[in-house]
């Protein structure tokens, strides 16, 4: 009786070690999860190789040399010296767009502490605290999304521009321009976010293992923080990573209407500012810099999908 | 013998949209040392509210606490701060809950739930916490518990999980444990585990415990006191062997003949109490159990009972004498 029905045969077997492995942690699992989607994975290798590119290669082309005008040479084409053309005053673009991807990737990433700061201490104290507090400052929230995210960052770029005095840090001057532009866009994106983390708040606090926290002994402050906010951590971390992208098309929005960062400091967004007259003549100056935004704000959603799905326990793709 | 919690006229409502909830009517009880205290009633009577209460545990709003005192050790809790509670809750008085599967943090280790309490109350250090976790887990019947402080709380079934529950209650060395129908959820034999070894655990660490159930089985193993609860009224209090053997409340009688009993002929259909309890959104006049009781007379719709002393350390609200069919 040696026949091997095709029902049987059709069994999977697990191989003898995979049953005595110890179970996988949420961070194994979560991980087993994300490496499946491709256009995720895909995603966080371009934005490293960006950050390469803006951090690394500053090492060959630092700031003087993108800040270096040689106006005999304006308006090159790419060439082997320039490998991305000039611009209108000689400068090299590909050095400029290295020096600016320093300041719109930095940009991107400050402006989302201070969203999620925000975000997460208004919604937390929104969602946990309730009553009176929570209708004050949800009613303070809406009113911050009924008025269009442009006007504001518009309204507040022309405020605050130019009162916030030039900064040195590291050895590098950054123009007060930056400061003000990271305060602008942390102060009008914070909205969404405080949306999701009271909404994570009011129902996880309901939670039969809250009433056991605090059954125990444990602060508010315990509460929030040691177990709201593990609980809450993957819709924020999603939020937060789409968040960049948004903060970095924001920054390009406002420096292409010349209210962002002022030059001579290059971002990607006054890179485009500087190339809306010569659209035509000179293609190169706007498709360096417009590629690598669309590059990033790209890369940057792909990570954010992946990181939705991966982090959703209920997620079945394991 | 020492008392350890002295309740007197609780009474907590709670206003919600619909009108007023009269949750808990004037409770008064007590716990002595190294006792253990089951209350008994159906669901809603006020049992869990009254502990919560006396744990400041009840939100408010919409709750209220309208009126009494609970005099832990003689400092009474309902005029403490919330600061104040968080020192006594955990440490002095413990609580596990009914629902293992929900009362514990999905995506904190158990070690770190367990250590949280020894490193809040008793300042202990990582290594000090960890080592009296892994003591813990062994003393709840968790094995090879020491690799076990980084699992998470999916990976455990629902018994061990309310072992682990125990564990945490456990951590700090309560002069006072609550727990709330700790064995509800779980499947029968896995309770009789969890009911011998809270047995076991209040013998070893001499504490005081009130147990709330509706089980009377688990009661008659388990209490050496029992409180009965009827919608947010004690309506009898007796030593365990009193209350199975001479019951003096028609609740606690009703309550007795719809037990399932072995001895007794198989084809014999289950009692059941006739109606249903009262509304607890109206406000309580007479007494509570006046519309279902057999026994009743014209005052109980009027005139709420007191609690009354009827022999040693037993204590009914009723206007009737069950023994002789008398008012009383």
């Amino acid at each position: 009786m040696e026949s091997i029905t095709p029902a049987q045969s059709a069994i999977p077997r697990l191989p003898v070690d995979e049953l005595d492995t110890p179970p996988l942690t949420l961070w194994q699992l979560t991980w087993r999860r994300f490496r499946r989607h491709k256009m995720a994975l895909g995603g966080v290798v371009i934005i490293i190789l960006l950050f390469v590119y803006a951090f690394g290669g500053a090492l060959l082309l630092p700031e003087s040399v993108a800040n270096y005008a040689d106006t005999s040479m304006r308006l090159q084409p790419p060439s082997l010296e320039h490998p991305f053309g000039t611009d209108s005053i000689g400068r090299d673009v590909m050095a400029r767009t290295i020096s600016g991807g320093q300041i719109s990737l930095t940009i991107g990433l400050t402006a989302v502490i201070i969203e999620v700061l925000l975000g997460i201490l208004i919604g937390a104290a929104a969602g946990f605290y309730g009553g009176g507090l929570d209708s004050v400052l949800m009613r303070f929230t809406e009113a911050m999304l009924n008025i269009p995210e442009i006007f504001l960052l518009i309204v507040m770029a022309k405020f605050f521009g130019g009162k916030i005095p030039n900064l040195e840090i590291m050895g590098r001057m950054y123009s007060g321009s930056v400061i003000v532009i990271v305060m602008i866009i942390g102060l009008t994106s914070w909205m969404y976010l405080a949306r999701i983390v009271r909404a994570q708040f009011l129902s996880l606090k309901e939670n039969e293992f809250i009433l056991a926290a605090r059954a125990t002994g444990t602060s508010n402050s315990g509460i929030i923080f040691r177990h709201v906010m593990p609980n809450s951590i993957a819709p924020i971390v999603v939020a937060a990573t789409l968040g960049v992208a948004n903060a970095i098309l924001a920054e390009a929005y406002i420096s292409f209407l010349g209210l962002g960062v002022q030059p001579p400091t290059a971002t990607w967004g006054n890179m485009l500012d500087g190339s809306l007259n010569y659209l035509e003549s000179a293609p190169w100056l706007w498709f360096f810099p417009g590629f690598l935004i669309l590059l990033t704000v790209l890369s940057i959603n792909f990570l954010g999908d992946g990181l939705r799905d991966a982090l959703d326990p209920r997620s079945r793709a394991v | 013998m020492e008392t350890v919690l002295e309740v007197n006229d609780l009474q907590t409502r709670f206003h919600i949209p619909e009108g007023t909830v009269y949750a808990v009517n004037g409770v008064s009880f007590h716990v002595n040392d190294g006792e253990t205290l089951a209350v008994v009633g159906e669901s809603g009577c006020g049992k869990s509210v009254s502990m919560l209460s006396i744990l400041g545990l009840i939100p408010i709003p919409p709750g209220e606490i309208v009126s009494g005192t609970a005099l832990y050790l003689e400092h009474d809790l309902l005029t403490k701060s919330e600061s104040e509670m968080e020192h006594i809750r955990g440490k002095e008085i413990a609580m596990i809950f009914q629902d293992p599967m929900t009362s514990l943090n999905p995506v904190l280790t158990i070690g770190r739930q367990i250590t949280e309490s020894l490193r809040v109350h008793l300042g202990m250090s990582k290594q000090e916490a960890t080592q009296r976790a892994v003591d813990l887990l062994d003393r709840v019947g968790i094995p090879e518990s020491a690799n076990r402080l980084g699992d998470y709380p999916h990976q455990f079934s629902g018994g061990m999980r309310q072992r682990v529950m125990i564990a945490m209650s456990l951590a700090c060395d309560p002069t006072l444990l609550i727990a709330d129908e700790p064995t509800t959820a779980l499947d029968v034999t896995i309770q009789a585990q969890i009911v011998e070894l809270m047995i076991h655990l209040q013998e070893q660490y001499g504490m005081s415990m009130i147990w709330i159930t509706h089980d009377l089985g688990v009661v008659a193993g388990l209490a050496d006191r029992v409180m009965v609860m009827y919608a947010g009224y004690i309506v009898e209090e007796a030593n365990v062997d009193e209350i199975f053997d001479r019951p003096r409340h028609p609740y606690t009688r009703a309550l007795m003949d719809a037990l399932p009993r072995v001895d007794r002929r198989r084809n014999r259909r289950l009692k059941s109490i006739a109606g249903a309890p009262p509304s607890l959104m109206v406000e309580p006049r007479g007494c509570p159990f006046a519309p279902r009781c057999v026994h009743v007379i014209e005052r109980c719709s009027s005139e709420n009972p007191p609690l009354l002393s009827v022999g040693l350390s037993h204590k009914t609200a009723c206007w009737v004498d069950m023994d002789t069919g008398k008012a009383v």
